[in-house]
């Protein structure tokens, strides 16, 4: 079997599974979200908390929650990181120094998982289970939250209440994603992914040489990295890690994981509105733009365009052989269509095109599907500026799922879309302008590539790395975690806001005259709007990295 | 003569007859019609053009500020460091601005000629004031003082005689008189304004032809209609309306973006150029990085400057095409909301149908031939001046041939009027009733009228009226006809039935073809009358509407439409009378008919000088249209920056990075002719769509899914392809100039 099809069955087993399992498991999760009895475990954790579950929030209030718990989050795992030389299982490694500390804090609570650090060397058992896989959930469970919020602001009318932040966080983290991350590492550990506690086991090698071969308790995170679509590996070098991602089918698994929330929240928005052809919509237009991304980038990688990879017949450098080009190029367009940011391969070593597709995936906004409910609040933000153009196009004041997309509405939601390229772009040209560039391996565009990269990663929240630059100076970890930390909770607030809004709308009935949503030119229309706008804001700047170098 | 006239014409109530045909489907080409740019146009609005580039003027459309400030940064580079380019593009910069603002004063020259015409209709008159005067005092009651219009308060009572101006708005309270509107219709046939009823409202600047009537004002000085119409046409205080304000916030949003990938752009090139330093600056990229007027070039082409431009054009222009139809809308907001109404409620009378009932056909009974009962029916409305009864007369005539027949003609006829408590009328007819000697059939009497009361007739005079007349009559009323029994006394033998009239509604032409349009729109129609729900059903049928109110009350119309807005539809309606008015004020648009009272025309958000209540559809489409336009034009701004990427970039970069040459796929000749090409085709495009600006986008009544189809590939694919073709076409020309290529 040749590489491209062995690659295309990759890719097209990936696409069936993901189209088998998105409605039941989307309608799960609408049972979870909406439903009304409480577990006996979260009834408990409601009492420990003091939350009344019954009461519901305002758009205000909801946003206060998310903001006070991650705030609470990011001074917790600061503080965690910090104190580690005198937490059990350390290790013995050094307490974590200042500017660090705030990145990876930061990093983790905004489900970016951006990471300055190889985790072997750094981080202790301890930290790594009770501070950063903590996160792994709660952070996930916070964005899907808050699509949830945006999502009951659409199906709701005349009413401020957009249900409760910690039912919401309790009920996605007991009944979603502990179960499934549960399984899934049993599944993981028989393909061959450690899970330990040992501090690691010295081995002479062939050749006489001293080895120690770390262990630790991979599994458990390795899940719930992909699951929660967080991306921050155990191990530095991610999935690419032997002990992380053994084989072709647990590289399979692992892609699996990382698109089957984003792409089944749709369902969710469909089910709660009560239209599920919207869902339906939605979920085109993740997936369209999905295949189209993951086909190019296997294009690029494959053609090997190139010195180097005609010389040695592939693009290798940087991949592993086990995966060999198509599953790792298809790894590098999921993670990054998602805001995993788990890598299996070094984008920087791609081709020119084929390194620039990742960045183009994180430039969308994290919108195909995104990351665990970024992706669908992200989405639906792009699907209501499209209704809004639309709309005019057909002579109404225009209206999406029965709600008028007035000033207000078109107010925040343009202050979400504005949030991400301001960041990244005033990051690049800062780092530029400041000389801060001057880490990266490369000059010339490679390198402005290198730098482009690291904003984009962490102000979409992504995480993933090009690689290639050093970033654990104090302005870049300083500079990144800013990145981050606005890249997150702003469009956060945004969007509350929004649903907010919407929540106090009375419905609009549908008409004749109103524009359909669920139609293929819609669905066209939304996929170029987040193409278009995309190239716009960023061609300038791609022009001077990896066309510059590709064309 | 003058009854012969009244007899043979049908006169249409309210000029519905011209109405109907305005609206019908044959005369729609012209609806989108605005009137086409000429130049003329273009030069006269020059002056005030210019005048609109003081950025204090110019800071209510940003992007066109951001513009005017980058020209103003060019021009100081170019003085500072002249070259045929610098000036060119900074030359094309200002033009750009220039072309905007042209717009603007283009589309508010239109309102400024029509206020000129208004403000001659203000002239300022010496008002006669009646103090004391009570209504029915006699003249010395009260005492006479003359006073300058514009110090008449309101309630103040005033006398208007044949010839004079009436000073005010205001309610007629005593007297009927003509009085030619012309000045604020422009519609020169006098109307009648009478004190009572519906008709009682007078407008300022208004000249009274014939007759005296009394006013009672009921302006507050200042603020007649004349004033607000001269403010409105003006667009002097124009407020922006929600859907404006909403796209505002977007184009600001994607200025910044645009600002920002522009300003960011400078370190990276600066790295860029550094890197390949060997090579050779160019007019765009200097080892200082890309220079100034390139920097303003891109961000001028990016920024959405085409709808920037155009915006207010587009806003000012949509009111006065309502202007141009004699629609006064009291706000953009109301026009904007007819563009999103769901439900329309339509009067019956007036607006669906011929004012009023027509006879359709006559049905004899048994033993009776149709001719004998037109002959009869002909006979008893002779002197019939309703509607009903004239119609009876023309239908005899054309369907029958009988020759219309005048009261006097037959001097021994005794006419029976028609009065409620009868409810029937006729003819007694002597023996010799035509006065030619002939008295065969004897003395002989015909009556018309409601079926009940012409059978008590029948029965009376000893007739036996059969069965069959009921059935005749039931089937009538069963399709919402109104059947009018006939019957016939001959001296000597009993009274009998001959056969009934059908009555009915005249559904005026075209109407089924507009609202099968409205449902194609989503919109939901729903006539309203004041007939019982059978009659009403029938008639809706008949024409198409969605929707009926029978027996409608005010407050059955207030109710409606309140449960309409609780579904969260917006309500459309027109109205006249004073008892509209809570209804009219409730709609989310209120159409008042000029002819209507005071109340009603200050409830309503919208005035119809022509009081044609059809028009109610065409300012739905005008609504539609305005929303259309706007969408349509930002669609082709935001398209267009594809091709100026493809034009600009590889100018820019391409000396550095050759690779870059590869986006140059128009193949334009030299950096700074794809540069100043993007810039020139940026502010030509501003002034090829000023006609479309003004005139609106073609609209078309169909689904939304068919519109937005049609409309993203003109303005969608139309938008990217356009801007290839004509900047390639302009670096063809512009590469001969020196200094360019």
């Amino acid at each position: 079997m040749s590489t491209t099809t062995a690659g295309v069955i990759f890719v097209l087993s990936l696409a069936a599974a993901l189209a088998a399992v998105h409605r039941p498991f989307g309608d799960y999760l609408y049972r979870v979200v909406s439903g009304t009895r409480h577990l006996k475990i979260e009834r408990g954790l409601y009492r420990l908390v003091g939350v009344n579950p019954a009461t519901e929030q305002s758009w205000g209030v909801y946003a206060r929650a998310v903001l006070a718990f991650s705030a609470v989050s990011v001074l917790f795992l600061y503080a965690f990181l910090r104190l580690q030389h005198h937490l059990w299982l350390s290790l013995g490694l050094d307490p974590v120094v200042t500017h660090e500390a705030w990145n990876t804090a930061v990093s983790f609570v905004t489900n970016t998982n951006w990471q300055w650090y190889s985790g072997e060397s750094t981080l202790g058992h301890l930290v790594q289970m009770s501070g950063l896989a903590v996160q792994n959930f709660v952070s996930a469970a916070v964005g899907i939250a808050v699509a949830v919020a945006l999502v009951r602001g659409f199906a709701r009318s005349r009413t401020g209440e957009l249900g409760n932040f910690w039912v919401d966080l309790t009920r996605i983290t007991v009944r979603v994603l502990l179960p499934i991350s549960v399984l899934g590492a049993v599944v993981l550990m028989l393909g061959g992914v450690v899970q330990n506690l040992s501090a690691g086991t010295e081995i002479t090698t062939l050749t006489g040489g001293s080895q120690t071969i770390t262990g630790g308790p991979v599994a458990s995170q390795e899940v719930i990295k992909e699951l929660g679509t967080n991306g921050g590996g155990f191990y530095n070098v991610n999935s690419a890690h032997p002990f992380e991602n053994p084989t072709t089918w647990t590289n399979w698994l692992e892609i699996f994981l990382l698109l089957v929330i984003p792409f089944s929240l749709p369902r969710v928005f469909g089910r709660m509105v009560g239209q599920v052809r919207q869902g339906y919509a939605i979920v085109a237009v993740m997936a369209i733009l999905a295949l189209a991304s993951i086909t190019l980038t296997n294009v690029f990688e494959l053609s090997g365009h190139g010195t180097v990879p005609q010389a040695v017949g592939a693009a290798m450098e940087g991949k592993e052989a086990r995966f060999d080009v198509s599953n790792s190029a298809t790894f590098a367009a999921a993670t990054t269509l998602t805001s995993t940011g788990a890598v299996n391969s070094f984008h920087d070593s791609y081709t020119s095109l084929g390194g620039m597709m990742p960045m183009v995936n994180m430039m969308f906004g994290e919108v195909a599907p995104g990351g665990v409910g970024a992706g669908l609040y992200g989405l639906l933000v792009l699907a209501l500026i499209t209704v809004f153009v639309a709309g005019l196009m057909v002579g109404r004041t225009p209206e999406y799922v029965g709600k008028k997309i007035g000033a207000r509405e078109i107010q925040f939601a343009s202050l979400y879309f504005l949030v991400t390229p301001v960041l990244v772009l005033i990051g690049t040209a800062a780092a530029f302008a400041t000389g801060n560039n001057s880490t990266a391996l490369n000059v010339g565009p490679h390198g402005l590539s290198e730098v482009l990269y690291a904003f984009t990663s962490a102000s979409n929240n992504n995480g993933s790395a090009f690689a290639g630059i050093t970033v654990s100076t104090p302005w870049w970890n300083t500079a990144l975690g800013l990145c981050m930390l606005l890249g997150r909770f702003l469009p956060i607030i945004f969007v509350l806001a929004l649903a907010g809004s919407l929540a106090r709308q009375h419905p609009v009935p549908a008409s004749e005259g109103t524009l359909p949503t669920h139609r293929p030119l819609f669905v066209g229309m939304v996929v170029g709007v987040t193409v278009i706008l995309v190239a716009l804001t960023f061609l300038p700047a791609l022009a001077l990295g990896p066309l510059a170098e590709g064309l | 003569m003058k009854e012969k006239d009244m007899t043979t014409s049908t006169p249409a109530p309210h000029g519905t007859a011209d109405a109907a045909t305005a609206g019908t489907p044959a005369t729609q080409g012209n609806r989108a019609g605005g009137g086409l740019l000429d130049p003329g146009q273009l030069i006269r609005s020059l002056p005030d053009a210019l005048r609109k580039l003081d950025p204090r003027t110019l800071w209510r459309t940003p992007v066109m500020l951001i513009v005017e400030i980058g020209a103003a940064f060019t021009t100081v580079l170019a003085v500072l460091d002249p070259s045929v380019f610098a000036w060119a593009i900074t030359v094309w910069l200002w033009l750009t601005v220039l072309f905007a603002n042209l717009a603007e004063a283009v589309a508010e020259g239109r309102g400024k000629a029509q206020a000129a015409t208004l403000r001659r209709a203000k002239k300022d008159t010496i008002a006669t004031r009646l103090t004391g005067w009570t209504p029915g005092a006699p003249a010395s009651r009260y005492q006479e003082t003359a006073v300058p219009a514009p110090d008449l308060q309101q309630g103040d009572i005033v006398l208007v005689e044949a010839g004079g101006i009436i000073p005010g708005d205001g309610d007629v309270v005593e007297g009927i008189a003509s009085v030619d509107e012309s000045a604020i219709t422009g519609e020169s046939a006098p109307v009648i304004r009478e004190s009572g009823g519906d008709r009682s409202a007078v407008t300022g600047g208004t000249k009274v032809l014939s007759d005296r009537i009394i006013v009672k004002i009921t302006q507050k000085p200042g603020e007649s209609f004349i004033d607000r119409m001269i403010s409105l046409v003006e667009g002097a205080n124009r407020q922006k309306t929600p859907n404006e304000i909403a796209l505002n916030i977007l184009l600001a949003t994607l200025t910044i973006i645009f600002l920002l990938a522009v300003v960011t752009l400078q370190p990276l090139a600066i790295f860029s150029k550094d890197f390949q330093a060997a090579a050779a600056d160019t007019q765009a990229i200097t080892d200082e990085g890309v220079t100034g007027i390139v920097l303003v070039s891109l961000l001028v082409c990016l920024i959405p400057t085409t709808i920037g431009a155009l915006l207010s054009a587009i806003g000012i222009a949509g009111m006065d095409r309502l202007v141009q139809r004699n629609v006064l809308a009291m706000s953009g907001r109301a026009v904007e909301a007819a563009g999103d109404v769901n439900t329309l409620l339509l009067d019956k009378t007036g607006t669906i149908t011929l004012g009023n009932r027509q006879a359709a056909e006559f049905l004899p009974v048994e033993g009776v031939t149709a001719d004998e009962v037109a002959d009869a029916a002909q006979l008893s409305s002779l002197a019939d001046e309703t509607p009903e009864g004239r119609s009876v007369v023309v239908l005899a005539k054309n369907e029958f041939g009988l020759r219309e027949r005048e009261p006097g003609f037959m001097p021994h006829a005794t006419f029976v009027p028609f009065t409620a408590q009868t409810r029937m009328s006729g003819v007694d007819l002597t023996p010799d009733a035509t006065g030619d000697g002939d008295t065969a059939g004897g003395a002989r009497r015909i009556r018309k009228g409601a079926a009940a009361s012409v059978m008590k007739w029948v029965r009376d005079l000893g007739g036996h009226p059969t069965e069959q007349v009921g059935q005749l009559v039931d089937e009538i009323s069963g399709v919402g006809g109104t059947p009018l029994v006939v019957a016939e006394h001959l001296d000597g033998q009993p009274a009998r039935a001959l056969g009934v009239i059908h009555l009915k509604d005249v559904v005026k032409a075209g109407m089924r073809e507009r609202f099968d349009e409205m449902r194609r729109m989503g919109i939901r129609t729903v006539m309203i009358t004041g007939d019982n729900p059978r009659t009403a059903k029938a008639i809706a049928e008949e024409a198409g509407v969605d929707d009926f109110l029978a027996e409608a009350t005010p407050e059955d119309k207030l109710a409606l439409i309140k449960r309409e807005q609780e579904g969260g539809r917006l309500v459309a309606m027109t109205g006249d009378g004073t008892n509209d008015a809570p209804a009219l004020a409730q709609a989310d648009v209120g159409v008042a008919m000029n002819t209507g009272t005071s109340a009603a025309k200050e409830a309503g958000n919208m005035v119809d000088l022509d009081s044609d209540p059809t028009k109610l559809i065409e300012i739905v489409e005008i609504g539609k249209q305005l929303l259309i336009t706007r969408g349509a034009l930002t669609t082709f701004s935001i398209a267009n920056d594809i091709a100026k990427y493809f034009a600009i970039i590889p100018a820019m970069f391409a000396g550095i990075y050759p690779s870059l040459d590869a986006l140059n796929i128009m193949r334009l000749s030299s950096p700074e002719s794809a540069i100043l090409s993007a810039v020139v085709f940026n502010a030509i495009v501003i002034v090829a769509l000023i006609p479309l600006a003004l005139r609106g986008v073609r609209y078309r009544p169909a689904a939304a899914s068919k519109l937005l189809g049609r409309n993203l590939l003109v303005y969608g694919l139309g938008g990217i392809i356009v801007p290839f073709i004509g900047i390639k076409l302009i670096d063809l020309l512009i590469q001969f100039i020196p200094g360019i290529s």
